[in-house]
């Protein structure tokens, strides 16, 4: 694809050239002319008052993978923590599932470094096939054995789709297999869809730092991978009877050449709670000082929740990092994210856009934290707080 | 030893909006930046050459205006400069990204070579570890501590999601960094005259010999369909009212979702 200025119809109005965040438009002949640092991302083909940016399309990018025909199947990688399946591992299966079943194609797990119970636990989970390497040298995370040992089993199996999540661990090593298959990867997806008649999979993924969302296809190649945030595709479809095969493959050949020498678990830098927590009460800069969270301690308490944080709030040193919320910080989906004194940055709201509830308590009635709140209450979190906490205290009569 | 830092200039985007009637990007005056994380991977770099000596060169591929972020980084104490630029890289993912500078890289040798943890434009954090399996080297993700190096082995601290862990590595390994491994240091005024002067070497895909179908857009399996502006909530309830009001309405929802 290559997006160009048709010259006929520009009239040189240079509408376009600040839309592009590349500085790739420029002005040539008092036409605009797009240069080749064009980075495709597609800003300015909806600007022109003329209609005079095009997309043309050429040939196809020739990656010879053989036919994409051949590849079938969804296969979800789940992630294991001392042994123990995590919980992006069950909403990866629960889409994965969807996506198969949209597609008529078995659902396909793979699980490293445990054992076949928790195996058959992805099974209930919606997998038909779980290929299972339980070598005990691979409980802990190392990418080369890991990388080794997936890109195995997709040449073998040839899935159309591979998914992880964007942990940590599904963030480091997905990159190294894609590398080497060739293979196309949209990173921290958090919706994914299939492309009617074509059977490509639509990833959908927040970009510059959450202002705006992207669709990513890979029309081409095959597998189609990509790694899901935790936390924003809904768990579903556990099934205690369902029956499903336990294949065993073959520990990795190579060894790794990193080695970790030691697991430290630290919840001062991530707070374990807050992506469990059915109820979080945030703080942001309008809190004017460390004291803030105190207050919204209190209310958390009575509500058995769990404080949440934006970064302006860490970045004060008010809270610790693992508090807080957002592009740099957690992706959160509680029952009810009472937000205070913060502004709503789109890199806030892309962790807790997906909460069920949202209520937000502000001074200034234009932030914007407002428009994806599901109530808002304008006015001083300093008189409003403490007062819901007075009546709750009351209601419970302590 | 030698240390490549590859870097890669950014929009702010924190300071890019989306104008949700056209869906279109509201960049006006919005300025390019090193991307942050890379500042952190230079400043890591330029700790190791204090400690153990070591020539450090930054990298970048792009278009030349980012011979400007290739400064800076020289400013700061880099002794050496290379600029990827070439029209066949035009429309690069970042599998053809990765591609490209690994080829750069192994052209180039080092034993250590440091990434961002991210770009903040697309968030992808994919460039770094695909870079190491091009070169065929280990790496390790999210350095927020570099425990000790020396001429052939590096123990840092990995972020991970529940903590962190010790990795160890031989050489040559990449690494990515997070914000917590280092503060930038400031350019010295040193530093700023010969980031005036010196010559930015410039490679293209001859002198890299490199396969054409692997670069730029035909070497690059993404691509993107479309972009939208993030959906905002519809049912949106104001709560009006004194602070008496307002608190009561908040317990009634509380109460409604059997919070209390
Ligand atoms: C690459 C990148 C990544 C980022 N990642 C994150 C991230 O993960 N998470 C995150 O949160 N941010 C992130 N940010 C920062 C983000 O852009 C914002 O700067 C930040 O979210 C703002 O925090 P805030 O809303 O608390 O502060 P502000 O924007 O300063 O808002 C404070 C609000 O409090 C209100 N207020 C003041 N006093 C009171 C009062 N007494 N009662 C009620 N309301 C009051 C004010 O009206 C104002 O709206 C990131 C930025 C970048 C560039
Ligand atoms: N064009 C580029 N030139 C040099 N380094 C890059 C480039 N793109 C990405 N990188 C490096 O890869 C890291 C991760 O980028 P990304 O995968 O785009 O999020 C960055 O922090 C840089 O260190």
């Amino acid at each position: 694809m290559q997006i160009k200025v048709d010259r006929e119809l520009c009239t040189g109005c240079q509408t376009c050239v600040s839309s592009c965040p590349y500085d790739s438009i420029v002005m040539s002949e008092d036409k605009a002319l797009i240069n080749e640092y064009c980075q495709l991302c597609r800003a300015c083909l909806s600007v022109c008052p003329e209609g005079a940016i095009k997309e043309y399309k050429d040939s196809p990018a020739e990656i010879k993978q053989g036919d994409l025909t051949d590849y079938k199947g969804v296969l979800v990688f789940a992630e294991q923590r001392e042994g123990h399946i995590a919980h992006v591992a069950f909403e990866l299966l629960s889409a994965g599932r969807t996506l198969a079943d949209k597609l008529s194609v078995p659902l396909s797990a793979a699980l490293f470094g445990a054992g076949e119970l928790a195996a058959a636990e992805l099974i209930k989970w919606g997998a038909d096939t779980v290929y299972l390497c339980d070598d005990a040298s691979l409980t802990r995370f190392n990418d080369e054995p890991y990388s080794e040992l997936l890109s195995k089993i997709i040449i073998e199996h040839r899935p159309e789709i591979v998914l992880a999540g964007a942990t940590a661990v599904g963030r480091s090593f997905f990159p190294r297999v894609a590398a080497r298959l060739h293979a196309g990867l949209t990173a921290d997806c958090t919706s994914l869809e299939i492309e009617k008649g074509t059977r490509n999979l639509l990833a959908i993924r927040p970009a510059f730092g959450g202002n705006i969302m992207a669709t990513i296809l890979c029309p081409d190649t095959r597998p189609q991978m990509a790694t899901v945030r935790p936390k924003v595709m809904k768990t579903s479809g556990y099934d205690t009877n369902r029956k499903g095969e336990i294949i065993k493959i073959d520990k990795p050949q190579k060894a790794s050449r990193t080695k970790v020498v030691d697991v430290v678990k630290d919840d001062s830098l991530f707070n374990i709670s807050l992506q469990d927590a059915e109820v979080i009460v945030s703080g942001g800069r309008g809190l004017g000082g460390a004291k803030g969270f105190e207050v919204l301690r209190e209310l958390a308490g009575l509500l058995g929740g769990t404080l949440g944080a934006s970064r302006a709030a860490v970045d004060e040193g008010w809270i610790q990092y693992g508090h807080q919320v957002g592009q740099t910080g957690k992706t959160v989906c509680p029952k009810i994210y009472i937000a205070c004194g913060i502004s709503g940055a789109v890199q806030h709201m892309v962790g807790m856009q997906s909460s069920d509830i949202i209520v937000a308590i502000n001074k200034n009635p234009e932030a914007p934290i407002f428009n994806i709140a599901n109530y808002g209450i304008v006015g001083d979190l300093y008189e409003v707080i403490p007062l819901a906490i007075k009546k709750i205290k009351g209601d419970k009569g302590i | 030893m030698k240390i490549i830092v590859c870097i890669k200039q950014v929009p702010d985007t924190s300071e890019v909006r989306i104008n949700p009637e056209t869906n279109t990007l509201i960049r006006d005056g919005v300025p390019s930046i090193i991307n942050p994380y890379d500042m952190h991977a230079v400043e890591a770099a330029l700790s190791i050459k204090d400690e153990l000596g070591a020539e450090v060169t930054v990298l970048t591929m792009g278009p030349p205006q980012a011979e400007a972020a290739l400064r800076e980084t020289v400013a700061m104490g880099a002794d050496d400069a290379v600029l990827l630029t070439d029209r066949a890289f035009a429309g690069s993912d970042t599998w053809a990204t990765a591609y490209t500078l690994a080829a750069a890289i192994k052209f180039l040798g080092a034993d250590i070579v440091l990434c961002g943890k991210q770009a903040i434009d697309g968030d992808t954090a994919q460039v770094g570890p695909a870079i190491a399996e091009f070169m065929d080297i280990p790496h390790i993700s999210y350095v927020s501590q570099i425990a000790s190096v020396s001429g052939d082995n590096i123990t840092v601290r990995r972020l991970m999601d529940e903590g962190y862990d010790v990795v160890e590595a031989p050489l040559p390994v990449l690494l990515t960094v997070v914000k917590e491994l280092n503060q930038p240091r400031m350019a010295s005024l040193k530093g700023k005259m010969r980031a005036k002067k010196i010559e930015i070497r410039k490679l293209t895909h001859k002198e890299l010999a490199l396969d054409e179908n692997n670069l730029g857009l035909k070497g690059s399996p993404t691509q993107v369909k479309n972009i939208f502006a993030p959906e905002m909530k519809k049912d949106r309830i104001v709560i009006a009212g004194t602070p008496e009001e307002q608190a009561g309405e908040l317990i009634s929802i509380l109460k409604a979702i059997k919070c209390i």
